[in-house]
């Protein structure tokens, strides 16, 4: 888009890094196979990324599950001579009271704060769509809870929810309602999270729903309001059914995301009072580093049934990916 | 004529009347706009709020909606004991930017333009990498840190921090370097060390609006990064911002308004990409979602 400004400027470099890198005039179409000096100048380009994917991300993953299948102790970490135990860990993670609450946690979290980030992301776009003034900036604006480092969000929603002071309470009490523990009650704490959970997950899917809803011909909404069809005839019947991959994928990337947040609980309510809004995240980061005796065993246990939970949705969201950039 | 002018006059008066009527069609629009960017903001109008507001009327019941007596203490407070914090955040992020595109931008190159056998593993690799939640990588890295005495150490957490960033900015960079035309690389009869000069000459300089596009992404989540700091770093003599803030809420619940005087300090890079980068963080969010 932007080559025809830089022209020149390659020209210059060329000129300056001598005549011999001009290229042969019209390159006659020699191999259609991949030539292996060019092979070694790509892997020479990708090797630093492999060699670090190997050590940064593939070699702490097996120390995970190198840790959840050993019995570890605080001294045995040190020291590294931790006895295997197989699948000792998971299945005292299993047995563990707090799976089951955990899981309940992890699948309402996550489906509440999906299906209302995408409505509310949703209902946005379309809105944003219609230009008016001050749209763009308006817009634009709606990204900042995301740009917002977790922390920030996490203890500015803690101190607006706080029971006392907090002003969610006093705007309640202007209503006639009566203070609502927000974060010490054991009925409130996970609605809590996920109130602030939705606000920071609202702007991604504003942005990438526009960005659908851009594609989407103007022509059809003029041939459909030509028919008499209604504002809500014509979301339901066009810009719901052509939204359709963009949405797959949103709410498949959402998912991901949702599945690993831990941030905004732990800073809100570290998983309290009582574990009342404990996810699989916020437990195996608990087991690992939140008590004063870690069980780093059961701690990475715990976070590799996340981690394959994850796999499992990343692979869908990869193939509804491919299947979109084919189609 | 005379007839011609007053059809003339009546013309451009429905004209004008109707685009009075277009604009105030958008006009409620705008309003209802408005209304809900309020809504939606007045969590950071509320941080802004709270960190004017004198110790005395903190626990105000109901808090003042405006900060009319307002103070800067909070921010004195920032000022006396946070910036350390500051200068590690920004050392941890400037060093994560430089490192994720020293990694990913050769790597881009490659993938988009020398076809390497393997490219496409390598880049579904990539994106399952980016599934991977970050409480497993710390603990991993808590594990290997560990042993090799890198806990509590800042490049060992612009490692970690890196890691954040790298699988986006590959996927980004090779999003846009295909978008390079070929003619301009003559790709296909490439050895090693033109395709290093080609790179360096011609796809990077190109590249400026996907680098700053990366830069800005690798910035910002480091910048804000906390599960990597709270597991790696904590307790040692250099601390990020998140740590202080987290420390903050942990020691004094009092002071509030030193805590949100310190999440707007820490605010401050994300409000300035906004204003000065906002096209290109919509590029990063499209792209690395969706690709068209």
């Amino acid at each position: 888009m932007n080559h025809t400004r830089q022209l020149p400027d390659r020209r210059s470099v060329r000129g300056r890094s001598g005549a011999a890198t001009v290229a042969p005039p019209p390159a006659p179409v020699r191999e259609r196979r991949r030539p292996v000096s060019r092979q070694w100048a790509a892997w020479a380009f990708l090797a630093p990324v492999a060699l670090y994917l190997v050590l940064f991300y593939a070699y702490p993953l097996y120390r995970n599950i190198d840790l959840s299948l050993r019995h570890y102790t605080v001294r045995s970490f040190v020291q590294g001579d931790a006895p295997f135990t197989g699948l000792e860990n998971y299945r005292t993670v299993f047995d563990d009271p707090a799976f089951a609450p955990a899981l309940l946690h992890t699948v309402v979290f996550t489906a509440v704060c999906l299906v209302l980030q995408y409505a509310i992301g949703l209902a946005l776009a379309v809105f944003f769509n219609q230009h008016f003034r001050l749209s763009a900036s308006l817009r634009a604006l709606f990204l900042v809870p995301w740009l917002l480092p977790l922390i920030v969000s996490a203890s500015t929603w803690s101190w607006m929810l706080n029971s006392d002071s907090g002003i969610v309470n006093a705007a309640l009490h202007t209503l006639g309602i009566g203070p609502v523990h927000w974060l010490t009650s054991p009925s409130w704490s996970l609605t809590s999270v996920i109130i602030a959970n939705i606000w920071i997950g609202v702007p991604f899917n504003l942005v990438v729903l526009y960005s659908g809803l851009q594609s989407i011909p103007q022509s059809l909404y003029e041939a459909a309001a030509l028919d008499g069809a209604s504002a809500w005839q014509r979301f339901w019947r066009i810009t719901f059914p052509l939204l359709r991959p963009v949405s797959a994928i949103t709410l498949l990337l959402g998912l991901v995301y949702t599945l690993k947040v831990f941030d905004i609980i732990w800073i809100m309510t570290k998983g309290g009072p009582a574990d009342s809004s404990t996810t699989f995240a916020t437990w195996s980061y608990q087991l690992g580093f939140g008590n004063l005796v870690p069980a780093f065993g059961p701690g990475a246990a715990v976070g590799n049934l996340l981690v394959v939970a994850a796999l499992v949705f990343g692979l869908v969201y990869v193939r509804a990916q491919r299947k979109q950039a084919l189609s | 004529m005379k007839e011609g002018a007053v059809a003339k006059k009546g013309a451009v008066m429905k004209k004008r009347a109707a685009t009075r009527k277009g604009a105030m069609r958008t006009g409620w629009k705008t309003a209802v706009g408005l209304l809900l960017t309020g809504v939606m903001l007045f969590p950071v109008y509320w941080m802004l709020n709270v960190s004017f507001t004198r110790d005395q009327d903190m626990r105000k019941s109901p808090p003042d909606l405006f900060p009319t007596h307002g103070t800067l203490d909070g921010y004195r407070k920032v000022l006396d004991e946070q910036l350390p914090y500051l200068g590690t955040s920004l050392v941890v992020a400037l060093g994560t930017v430089v490192l994720t595109v020293a990694l990913a931008a050769p790597a881009g190159y490659a993938l988009a333009k020398l076809r390497p056998r393997g490219g496409g593993l390598l880049s579904f690799v990539l994106l399952a990498a980016q599934m991977i939640p970050g409480i497993i990588m710390a603990m991993g890295f808590y594990a290997i840190y560990l042993q090799l005495g890198l806990l509590q150490s800042v490049p060992g957490l612009i490692v970690a921090d890196s890691t954040l960033a790298v699988p986006f900015a590959v996927l980004i960079f090779t999003a846009f370097m295909s978008g390079i035309p070929g003619e301009l690389l003559q790709a296909a009869q490439m050895d090693g060390a033109r395709a290093l000069r080609t790179f360096w000459s011609i796809v990077l300089p190109m590249s400026r609006n996907s680098i700053v596009t990366v830069s800005l992404f690798a910035f910002l989540w480091s910048w804000s990064d906390f599960v990597f700091a709270n597991t790696l770093v904590n307790g040692g003599t250099h601390e990020p911002i998140t740590l202080g803030i987290y420390h903050y809420i942990g020691n004094n619940n009092q002071e509030w308004n030193a805590i949100m005087a310190t999440a707007v300090v820490a605010s401050l890079p994300a409000a300035v990409i906004l204003v000065l980068a906002q096209r290109y963080v919509a590029a990063g969010v499209t792209t690395g979602a969706v690709k068209d």
